[in-house]
């Protein structure tokens, strides 16, 4: 099957490849790429680890072609510290224990910065509602929540 | 777990895609928001051989109102419909409906068109088309044409489009005064897929029941609507005994298959609880 160019910014890097046209979104940035943070769990769109943010909304990458994302803006877990330093929402999932084994987290990761760019001072319900989205196979769902309210703290904090 | 090879295809225009479909025709598939046909590639449970990508045509995804009617371009996302002014005030129950659609990055990709072109039974908005006597406008190459969401659902996962047609748009009557609708969804977990799901629209005139709507989610085939039990409502005044009389007719009316989480027993009696939920909330609500 031919190969299709193609060019996107990956955590504001540009890249240009050439791609089949069943190649995943999760596998073109994992093994074209490289960038291991997003993770691959169901593949058919259940599980919620691959997400990562496409022009700015959450979606699967396990369910979308690397082709469909030419020419966007694509955000994954790996570009989240800046300079080595922490986010805000990763270091609330350090205080707060919300990686357990650490699977989902990338996942969880994605939705939660999806959730705090659209609302600073989302509800615990909100956050809930949010989170759902994604399987933690730990069920440690409270510590994730907290994590993310501990993280709208933060980012009140540090905007002050 | 990856899917197999195929061509890609992406038009810049309706025209194109039409021309795509009717050129790749049947192994072309159109690819809107992936969220049923790419799972369903993942597992190898179909392998179209040419993929049309109509993501970037223009004007698809547009939400409007248009006379008496609200015109949802078949590329609008559940996420749009969802957080829509214009829907919100003109089909409320579509929004009651979302709700309870999968999740939030589901939504942001998912569409209403690929939604109903996928014809899953325990999907919700065959229920809201049909329950609102929506319109479906479907084109090919050739030809455009209007099939009404009652006989658009021929089976589960099963159109009545033909070879070479598409989902353009759906149109809804707007809601009117008088009327009042609501959605009861019985499932697992939030966002799940319904076990069973009712989508129920009554209309008050001096005190009377003038015209009731009923249908299903998560029976035999998607978008199944009641007549047994609109006809019952039909003059009542809706008072809880119409409304009990009716629902009991529920469970006789439907014809539900079995899943891993509710056997068919349990989905008639959900149908009867929920269709009375439902009507009790529309009644209320067309006050």
């Amino acid at each position: 099957m031919a190969l299709i160019p193609i060019s996107l910014k990956v955590n504001g890097t540009r890249f240009e490849r050439a791609v089949e046209p069943r190649r995943l979104l999760s596998d073109f940035l994992r093994e074209d790429l490289g960038l291991k943070a997003t993770h691959v769990g169901c593949e058919h769109g259940v599980c919620g680890t691959c997400t990562v943010l496409m022009d700015g909304e959450a979606v699967r990458s396990c369910l979308s072609f690397a082709v469909q994302a030419d020419g966007c803006e694509v955000r994954t877990a790996d570009g989240l510290a800046q300079g080595g330093k922490l986010s805000a929402l990763q270091q609330a999932f350090w205080e707060k224990h919300g990686l357990q084994c650490g699977f989902c987290t990338p996942g969880m990761l994605m939705v939660a910065t999806e959730l705090l760019e659209r609302n600073a001072k989302p509800t615990k319900a909100e956050i809930e509602e949010a989170v759902s989205s994604n399987l933690c196979r730990c069920t440690g769902y409270y510590n994730i929540v907290e994590s993310v309210q501990r993280a709208a703290e933060l980012m009140q904090e540090g905007a002050k | 777990m990856k899917p197999a090879p195929f061509e890609y295809v992406r038009p810049g225009s309706l025209a194109e895609a039409l021309d795509a479909l009717a050129r790749h025709a049947p192994a072309g598939r159109i690819l809107a928001g992936g969220q049923s046909l790419v799972p369903m590639m993942n597992l190898r449970l179909v392998k179209p051989a040419v993929l049309i990508d109509i993501n970037r045509v223009p004007g698809l995804a547009d939400i409007r109102v248009d006379g008496g009617e609200l015109v949802i371009g078949a590329l609008a996302r559940h996420a749009a419909l969802l957080a829509s002014e214009l829907v919100a005030k003109h089909c409320p129950l579509m929004v009651e409906a979302y709700r309870c659609v999968a999740h939030g990055p589901i939504r942001n990709r998912g569409t209403l068109g690929g939604n109903i072109s996928h014809a899953d039974p325990a999907s919700e908005m065959p229920a809201v088309l049909a329950a609102c006597d929506a319109k479906i406008g479907v084109r090919s190459a050739k030809r455009a044409r209007t099939i009404p969401a009652t006989e658009f659902f021929t089976g589960p996962l099963t159109t009545a489009l033909a070879e070479g047609e598409m989902v353009t748009e759906i149109r809804i009557p707007t809601a009117k005064p008088g009327q009042g609708a609501a959605w009861q969804e019985a499932a697992n977990r939030q966002g799940d897929f319904a076990m069973a799901g009712v989508a129920a629209i009554v209309t008050v005139a001096g005190g009377k029941c003038t015209h009731a709507s009923v249908a299903v989610a998560g029976m035999e085939r998607p978008g199944v609507r009641l007549p047994a039990v609109e006809k019952k409502l039909v003059g009542t005044t809706l008072d809880d005994a119409a409304i009990t009389a009716a629902a009991s007719m529920a469970s006789e009316a439907v014809r539900p298959s079995g899943s891993y989480h509710a056997d068919p027993i349990y989905k008639r009696e959900l149908a009867e609880t929920l269709t009375a939920r439902a009507l009790a909330a529309a009644r209320e609500r067309a006050r």
